[in-house]
């Protein structure tokens, strides 16, 4: 066998029988067939109970006496406080609200409670609000003026191509979910693959196996199978979430239903996921390498990646920013820039359309540091990877690299 | 056709000539001692014969030919500090680093267990490389030096970290090797072993070969004027001998320039005493390389 396949295959076995790959690898599967079954099992124990919640309340104004029924809640009068405080105590009630005197001037509700809790909940809420609503509105204005007041807008919002069709993706939270956790595992498949082409070139010239390799191969030979090796074990995993993702939420939209079954993926998504991680991977890997060769130990090797590792994860530092300003010029640099592109232009899918020259422009710039990586890395490879000790001065590695 | 043909290569770091005109052969059949202090160039040799690095002019010819890519699995290279796939068992990483040689699995796996046998080692196959001794960490890395029958191999400091027995077992393995008509090449500090294996040596240092050659003939060429003598009888004053140092058992008597040991022997003899011992002074060659780096140093 040719020996570059012996090295990729040899990297790949080694990468995907990593505990940290596994667990990495299965997360984002795992995790969410785990909240689907916790949503179930917590949905199944704390049915709501099909009897009508009963609340008490105190009419301290006067007139409060119709619309008594809200929803699953019925509201029952007392004449006193003390008289809705025994009914409280015997749990003849679940709680009760008192509607003082000058309440039509200050809005106040006096609520009582037997068990702490954080906020009111929101069905008894909008029940005591509506309670108060309609029956300050009885009698002044059509009934079917009170329900729009008590429930004013339900906005549709529906975007428009440029030839004023209705678009194909319409946008919304449930179009940025997806984008959103693959751009997230994205940037740890990325750092993380960068960890592992530093751990093996790192570990094997620490422990000076690197000579003993290069007496079989050559540097190209040995950083064309790690690289592609390495590589391939990364996008197996990303290949894992991509398949897993449209099964995951096929299985959450019919189970859970709700805000889940509003979540899509953008069209073009997979494809684009699959290509910016390739070629983001290959551009992290390449500079791994050269940094692995012009460290002394993995650790300082790590340490130096950090350089470039920590453009994967910025884009998520300015989350709010980039939803609330998709389109703004900074964003559309940095999803040229070829650290950030990878994972920026993932999260952009989900927020807003990213033009077609911007996704070619942010490819072309990747695929052209690429090559100038693969042609430095070689180079620092070649010259580095069998000295010890100090790491060279940047000075020293200009030269160095000038002379050829 | 020697094994290895080296012409005049020289190779600078930073404008510092690391190895400068260094010019040698090694012949099939042969254990060849390339020594040094540290720092001398040593290493740098062995990578440029490895095709590692390329000197910057001379060339190398290995078995004949530049090596290549498809020529470097005549080659088995065993480097100074050793190391191994820690997570790895003894025989994947035999096998895995065999088949880098272009050995197919089965025949790599065939011949490790021959091999691990032979150096009472069979009973680790199965075990992680971390969970082996330094020393038996060693013999694998030797095993997977010369897995593939390498028609040149060359061991940087072979025993350093090895236990009497296991330092035997090397040496008998090099030894079959040099009856297998394989060139060794072997880098060591240990001047002892050198004298004992190696039927040529090359001396550098600071990169300039200082010494080489046939090792009897140069440490013949290191023969200091002096005799060991232990007599029964009074030594009366010999004709040429300038200086007489008593020893513990023997004197050694210091020759002029225009005297040799023959010549004493048949004046001690003529004097009628009893000589239980008479041999010729032959320097070590840890006494040797002393003298040669001493003298550069200074």
């Amino acid at each position: 066998m040719n020996k570059t396949l012996l090295i990729f295959r040899h990297e790949f076995l080694h990468t995907i029988k990593r505990i940290g790959f596994i667990i990495l690898t299965l997360a984002l599967p795992v995790l969410a067939l785990l909240a689907i079954g916790v949503f179930h099992i917590v949905s199944g124990i704390t049915k709501p109970p099909a009897e009508v919640t009963r609340i008490g309340y105190v009419d301290e104004v006067g007139g409060f006496d119709q619309f008594t029924t809200q929803g699953s809640i019925t509201l029952v009068r007392f004449d006193t406080p003390e008289v809705a405080t025994q009914a409280l105590i015997k749990k003849d009630i679940t709680e009760y609200f008192v509607i003082p005197p000058d309440f039509i001037s200050t809005g106040i509700i006096k609520r009582n409670i037997m068990q702490k809790e954080a906020t009111p909940p929101p069905a008894t809420e909008t029940a005591i609000k509506n309670f108060l609503t309609s029956n300050l509105l009885a009698g002044k204005v059509p009934v079917a003026t009170i329900a729009r007041i008590e429930a004013p807008l339900n906005l549709v919002t529906t975007t428009l191509t440029g030839a004023g069709n209705v678009a194909t993706e319409q946008g919304g939270l449930g179009n940025l979910i997806i984008p959103g956790v693959f751009g997230f595992l994205l940037a740890l498949a990325l750092i993380f693959s960068s960890i592992y082409v530093i751990q093996a070139l790192g570990e094997e010239k620490e422990n000076r196996l690197m000579e003993i390799l290069l007496s079989s191969v050559s540097t190209r030979q040995l950083m064309t199978g790690k690289v592609l090796g390495i590589g391939l074990a990364g996008l197996a995993q990303v290949a894992v979430w991509v398949v897993s993702i449209p099964l995951l939420l096929g299985l959450a939209s019919s189970s859970i239903g709700g805000f889940i079954s509003t979540i899509r993926i953008p069209a073009n998504f997979l494809v684009l996921g699959v290509t910016y991680f390739f070629l983001g991977y290959l551009l992290f890997a390449v500079l791994s390498a050269g940094v692995a060769a012009i460290s002394a130990t993995v650790r300082e090797a790590q340490g130096l990646a950090g350089i470039f590792t920590i453009f994967a994860m910025a884009p998520f530092w300015f989350f709010s920013l980039i939803l609330l300003f998709p389109n703004s010029p900074i964003w559309v640099v940095f999803s040229i820039f070829p650290f950030s592109a990878p994972v920026l232009v993932m999260l952009r899918l989900g927020m807003t359309g990213v033009p077609a020259w911007q996704l070619a422009a942010s490819i072309a710039v990747l695929v052209l540091c690429i090559v100038g990586g693969l042609v430095l890395a070689a180079k620092l490879l070649r010259t580095y990877l069998l000295m010890y000790g100090k790491r060279p001065k940047l000075a020293e590695i200009i030269r160095n690299l000038r002379r050829g | 056709m020697p094994a290895v043909e080296v012409n005049h290569i020289v190779k600078s770091y930073a404008d510092k000539a690391v190895v400068n005109d260094l010019a040698f052969s090694v012949n099939q059949g042969e254990i060849f001692g390339l020594i040094g202090p540290n720092g001398a160039g040593k290493t740098t040799t062995i990578r440029m014969l490895m095709d590692i690095i390329k000197p910057d002019s001379g060339d190398v010819t290995i078995l004949g030919e530049k090596l290549s890519e498809a020529s470097k699995s005549k080659l088995g290279y065993m480097p100074e500090e050793r190391g191994l796939y820690r997570k790895l068992s003894v025989i994947d990483s035999i096998i895995y680093l065999a088949s880098l040689k272009g050995m197919d699995r089965h025949s790599a796996e065939k011949k490790a267990d021959e091999l691990l046998n032979q150096t009472g080692m069979l009973a680790n196959k199965r075990k992680k490389i971390e969970e082996l001794s330094k020393g038996m960490g060693q013999i694998i890395q030797f095993i997977v030096t010369i897995i593939h029958d390498p028609k040149l191999v060359i061991l940087d400091e072979p025993f350093g970290g090895l236990d009497p027995v296991n330092t035997e077992l090397l040496k008998r393995m090099f030894l079959d090797l040099r009856n297998q008509g394989k060139a060794v090449i072997l880098s060591t500090h240990q001047m002892n072993q050198v004298e004992e294996l190696c039927d040529r040596i090359l001396m550098i240092n600071n990169g300039n070969s200082v010494l080489y050659g046939n090792l009897t003939e140069i440490k013949s060429r290191y023969r200091s004027h002096s005799v060991i003598l232990d007599f029964e009888g009074k030594l009366a004053q010999i004709q040429g001998v300038t200086l007489k140092r008593t020893h513990k058992g023997y004197v050694e008597l210091i020759l002029d320039g225009n005297t040799t040991p023959k010549q004493v022997l048949e004046r001690l003899v003529s004097t009628g005493i009893v000589i239980n011992r008479f041999e010729v002074t032959t320097p070590s060659l840890n006494e040797i390389f002393l003298e040669v780096v001493g003298k550069n140093h200074e």
